[in-house]
């Protein structure tokens, strides 16, 4: 069982009556992923961790950026130059021995994402494109895999945790992508840095409730959260019927690259 | 008349809801609307007419960070 340390360690969850002994054994015995170390991976993995739960994915192919640091808390200005799975590892590592870190340094692609997400109970999009955040929804509907979608950008956030079978998915709002450069990103038009931390560790606290089967989980209803008006609000969801993915006659059976998300400079299959 | 957008009433007159969006210098392409609970296909929003009392949520795309440059990456 625990140990004395663990007891002490984890006390405060302990004396939850929703999470008590029991609970806190679940989260150790847990596996969440999350994809994408940035902005939004930085406190799901360090929450995660300081949870204990017990083993931890984390999927990024980038390395670490002096303009990340004004929000990619999990990274030091010593990490500067080093793949940011790496850096989340270590300070994850530091932070709670209990905890197994599993680094995918790579993208999600339509090739990898089932190998990577496969093993784990709950996954976690962190991630900043359309490109991933359609494959990753795909991936967890077609997996039947529950997971937290999250998005970031200037002063706004938006998040919805996705119960494949149960629940309205991303696509069942918006069935497909923005076009091509049709959404500012946070390099072009900014982030406040505080702003991926709120969504963040909404995001992991629904993988916690998820492990521990305790709460509502926020599924059917999208929480947006704008930071300059210090406003939340929930915007029901229903499954919709016309979903291409989860829909009554859905067109998305297999995988695929959503390539006119991505900047046709930038696919990695144009490169080299 | 009258009609709730995003929780707030709003007046307005009688218009579609490529109209109204287009009154709001809302680029459709970069939203998602839900009219009455339902999300609506972007192709019906020219002949959608609004109605007094109808609860309208416009959501937008909120994506994340990635660079001009650098692609398909994890969160920025």
């Amino acid at each position: 069982m625990f140990t004395e340390d663990q007891i002490e360690r984890y006390s405060r969850h302990i004396i939850l009556k929703e999470v008590g002994g029991k609970g806190q054994k679940k989260l150790l015995d847990g596996r969440v992923m999350i994809i994408g170390a940035g902005g939004l991976g930085s406190p799901i993995a360090l929450y995660l961790a300081a949870a204990g739960v017990g083993t931890i994915g984390i999927a990024d192919a980038d390395v670490v950026d002096l303009s990340n640091l004004q929000r990619q808390i999990a990274h030091h200005t010593k990490d500067i130059g080093v793949p940011k799975v790496l850096s989340a590892k270590e300070k994850m590592e530091a932070m709670n021995p209990d905890v197994r870190v599993n680094v995918y340094h790579d993208w999600v692609s339509a090739a990898n994402i089932h190998g990577i997400i496969k093993e784990y109970d709950f996954v976690i999009d962190g991630t900043d494109n359309f490109a991933a955040k359609f494959l990753i929804n795909d991936a967890c509907v077609l997996a039947g895999k529950p997971y937290s979608h999250g998005g970031i950008l200037q002063f706004d956030g938006q998040t919805i945790t996705v119960v494949p079978g149960e629940s309205p998915c991303y696509r069942c709002i918006f069935p497909v992508p923005p076009p091509k450069d049709a959404i500012p990103t946070c390099s072009g038009a900014g982030v406040i840095g505080v702003l991926p931390g709120v969504l963040g560790t909404i995001q992991a606290t629904e993988a916690i409730k998820y492990l521990l089967g305790k709460g509502e989980l926020l599924a059917g209803r999208l929480l947006t959260y704008n930071a300059l008006r210090m406003r939340f609000r929930e915007v029901p969801i229903r499954k919709n019927p016309s979903c291409p993915i989860c829909g009554e006659s859905p067109t998305i059976t297999e995988l695929k690259d959503e390539l006119d998300a991505l900047n046709v400079c930038d696919m990695p299959q144009a490169k080299g | 008349m009258q009609i709730l957008v995003n929780g707030e009433t709003a007046d307005i007159g009688e218009m579609s809801v490529h109209q109204y969006l287009e009154s709001l210098a809302i680029d459709p392409q970069r939203v998602a609307v839900e009219l009455n609970l339902d999300i609506l296909p972007k192709g019906e929003y020219g002949q959608t007419l609004l109605k007094d009392g109808d609860r309208l949520e416009i959501v937008h795309f909120v994506g994340g960070g990635n660079k001009p440059g650098k692609g398909h990456k994890a969160k920025g």
